[in-house]
């Protein structure tokens, strides 16, 4: 299909994005690759009246440290955030999940701010975000507003965005040097949807104990969550005290019934994959100590 | 200044197609992939399911291999663009095409051309693939017919005879 008619607006500035973005607000939808507002558009799904060009404006593609935090604009092209050596370094939970989104042919076009905006509850760079704690950077004409990724992800395809605010940038927590890191999701193909996928990073202590331990489930529910991994702290967790963990926070999720799979399944798979990247998070991280 | 246009009016688009300076006219709404075959005559530019799920309508973009369906014209001002037409000369086919016929790789030729845009990024960037890099690769396209394995086939052949500088 083809969208509904709409008015085209390619600012050269930041600030003129803002204002028309303020002037249009729930009207306006922001474009930078297209790969989630295309077939959007396409299947007018969505009906904006403007929509707005991002993907030139100067300074959002940028990938910057900034002391202890990794700065990624919002309209780095996922194939480059792949091929980076910086993200490589500094982030390698996000290097480990990004050839699991979408296809070779969609990450040359996609973004990592827009993945973030449009926050479908299987997306993987919303999952990475909310296990290493980073924080979106939002812009309006007002101000700028950093909200942790926890708090921005509010249900399918919503967000803590309002409607004059843009996605500018995503600041994330530098690695530190004793963390290991997994990444693993199960879909029909892969490149399609996840129907559950896991991340974590563990820190170990000088005595092989879990010191730091971060995990989260993304597409098991309405948006990617962190699990509350705090009994898990200060114990050696071996195989069998991670299989009963993944089994206790399996059985406490309430996921999401779809065409590709039923409750039972997802907790079934979410299990499975929380056991997968613990072991092997704490096999990477042992590596390391 | 930013550039504003109206849902119903059309902008001009100029942009490099095949190595050639090429414009027309599109409205906002307007596919890339549409202006592709109706303002510019690029017919090899095949329309599959228009939401960026089949991969038929693929093309390079400053030479990557992106959907052209989701994608805007009005996006396009200044790009550089190929398509399955600036592959080879006319009435010529190169290495990777020749491969395709060699491998019966395709028989409809519905998803052909954008596979060969694909796969032509995909072999500048990695000169000998595996088989497995291969199919992940092909995983952003569809194909009905071949069953894929003809496809990368004449994929590993082509990345081979390129290799031998042929």
């Amino acid at each position: 299909m083809k969208p509904v008619a709409f008015e085209y607006v390619r600012p050269d500035t930041l600030a003129e994005a803002l204002a028309v973005l303020a002037e249009r607000r729930e009207e306006a939808a922001v474009l930078a690759g297209g790969m989630s507002l295309g077939p959007m558009l396409n299947l007018r799904m969505v009906r904006p009246k403007t929509v707005i060009d991002i993907s030139r404006l100067p300074g959002l593609n940028m990938i910057e440290i900034r002391s202890d935090r990794l700065v990624t604009g919002a309209t780095v092209v996922q194939a480059d955030a792949l091929e980076s050596p910086v993200i490589r370094k500094e982030l390698p939970l996000l290097a480990l999940a990004l050839p699991w989104v979408g296809h070779f042919q969609t990450r040359n076009s996609g973004t990592l701010g827009g993945s973030i905006a449009h926050a479908d509850p299987s997306a993987e760079v919303p999952l990475c975000a909310v296990v290493s704690d980073a924080t979106i950077v939002l812009r309006s004409r007002r101000r700028e507003r950093r909200v942790p990724a926890g708090e921005f992800f509010v249900g399918a395809l919503s967000t803590a965005r309002q409607p004059d605010e843009l996605v500018v940038a995503i600041d994330w927590p530098r690695v530190s040097p004793h963390e290991g890191h997994a990444f693993e999701e199960i879909a029909q193909r892969h490149g399609d949807f996840a129907i559950a996928a896991a991340a974590c990073e563990v820190v170990l202590d000088a005595d092989g104990h879990i010191g730091r331990v971060a995990l989260g489930l993304g597409g098991v529910v309405d948006r990617p969550i962190a699990v509350d991994m705090q009994e898990v702290v200060g114990t050696v967790a071996d195989g069998a005290t991670v299989q009963a963990l993944a089994r206790r926070i399996a059985a406490n999720l309430e996921p999401m019934e779809d065409h590709t799979a039923t409750a039972d399944y997802r907790r079934a798979l979410a299990r499975v994959l929380i056991e997968r990247v613990m072991l092997r998070s704490i096999e990477a991280a042992k590596g390391k100590a | 200044m930013s550039l504003r246009v109206a849902p119903d009016q059309k902008q001009r688009v100029t942009l490099t197609v095949n190595g050639k300076a090429r414009s027309g006219f599109a409205e906002p709404r307007m596919l890339l992939t549409d202006f592709l075959r109706h303002e510019l005559q690029l017919f090899g530019v095949h329309v599959g399911c228009e939401h960026g799920v089949c991969g038929a309508c693929t093309v390079l973009v400053a030479g990557r291999a992106v959907r052209s369906c989701t994608r805007y014209a009005v996006q396009m001002d200044g790009r550089e663009i190929t398509t399955v037409e600036g592959l080879a000369e006319p009435d010529a086919l190169n290495v990777l095409q020749r491969a395709f016929a060699r491998h019966h790789a395709l028989q409809c030729g519905f998803c052909t051309p954008g596979i060969l845009l694909s796969a032509t990024q995909f072999l500048r960037q990695n000169g000998a693939p595996s088989e497995a890099e291969v199919r992940d690769m092909l995983s952003g396209h569809i194909c009905r017919c071949t069953g894929y394995a003809g496809i990368v086939a004449a994929i590993m052949d082509a990345a081979e005879k390129m290799r031998r500088g042929e």
